[in-house]
């Protein structure tokens, strides 16, 4: 890892697209990142490890508690709603209250997008696991199910066996996007494709491990 | 967050885009690659479709080009298209003219709309 610390927290705007310099189409997702500022530095000594601690997006004052607000005030922070650690080399490099903005980033570069995904349920197998479906007609009733689901030997079913069950709302990263453009004054990142969760969602912007 | 979107796409949009619905008869002047060249092309045809909204908006244009029938869809804001002409304005009863493609010749016409 680089020694700025490469990650920035942002929400998620909604998706549109813009022209590239060929005249192309492309699709972009608008990011609403940082200004994050630092919280506290984590060392060696200390932790163990070394890391920064960020916040990200204002809150009142009465909507955080008091071991928050002490926190809080120790970094002489207006309170944030949003409290996340990025891994650095070096945390020394960073100061109190310094704040990360949507500029450690270029057009052009690769980042990973780690984000909560949408929700979605109680969903059967063909959604959650991509099962083939049944017939949905010429007589057919075997429709959505999962179909056998083990061998009759072991006279049990085997744990880690696919089934139906919640699908959705848990933490997704998706590795090697394009940022396609910057607004620095505007706090905003325009990201290539698609990135995980709602409008409204929290999202990392991470440089990417691949890049 | 919708005033976000809007004001990104803003930066694209076209102001000198001509009023143009479906059954009108537009040139539309493609700008056209060839290996280092840039030049222009013309693409005349009648509108079959327009859809979409704000910078995704799109248009269809049909046309008979020795005898096969060439559809070209294009971005309406794209920085690609160099200039859009109406020549005709057509005068049809619905907003997808698929009817067309079904349709030779003669009557693969679109009746011009008159003065009123």
């Amino acid at each position: 890892m680089s020694k700025q610390a490469q990650a920035i927290l942002g929400i998620k705007i909604g998706m549109s697209q813009i022209f590239d310099n060929d005249g192309k189409a492309i699709p972009v997702t608008i990011v609403e990142a940082g200004p994050c500022k630092v919280l506290q530095k984590k060392n060696q000594a200390t932790d163990g490890y070394h890391a920064i601690q960020v916040g990200f997006r204002e809150i009142k004052e009465n909507k955080v508690n008091k071991p928050a607000k002490g926190h809080f005030q120790k970094a002489n922070i207006k309170p944030l709603r949003h409290i996340k650690e990025f891994l650095v080399e070096n945390a020394d490099v960073y100061e109190i209250g310094q704040e990360i903005k949507v500029d450690i980033f270029e057009a052009g570069s690769k980042v990973d997008v780690v984000g909560t995904s949408k929700g979605k349920g109680f969903a059967g197998g063909v959604k959650r696991h991509n099962f083939a479906r049944g017939s949905m007609g010429h007589g057919s009733k075997y429709h959505r199910r999962p179909g056998s689901l083990a061998a009759k030997g072991p006279a049990r079913v085997f744990k880690g066996r696919k089934l139906p069950g919640r699908l959705g709302g848990e933490r997704v990263t998706v590795q090697g996007l394009e940022i396609a453009k910057i607004y620095p004054e505007r706090n905003l990142i325009l990201i290539k494709g698609s990135i995980p969760g709602p409008r409204r969602g929290l999202v990392m912007i991470k440089g990417s491990v691949k890049a | 967050m919708q005033d976000i979107i809007r004001s990104i796409e803003e930066e694209h949009y076209k102001q000198d885009i001509p009023r143009f619905g479906p059954g009108d008869t537009v040139k539309v002047h493609v700008k056209v690659v060839e290996g280092t060249r840039e030049r222009i092309q013309v693409f005349e045809g009648t509108v079959i479709k327009i859809r979409g909204g704000g910078l995704s908006r799109t248009f269809t244009v049909r046309r008979i080009s020795y005898g096969v029938a060439v559809e070209r869809t294009f971005p309406i804001h794209s920085p690609r298209i160099d200039k859009i002409e109406v020549t005709r304005r057509g005068k049809v009863r619905r907003a997808r003219l698929y009817y067309l493609r079904k349709l030779m010749g003669k009557k693969a016409r679109v009746k011009e709309k008159g003065r009123y």
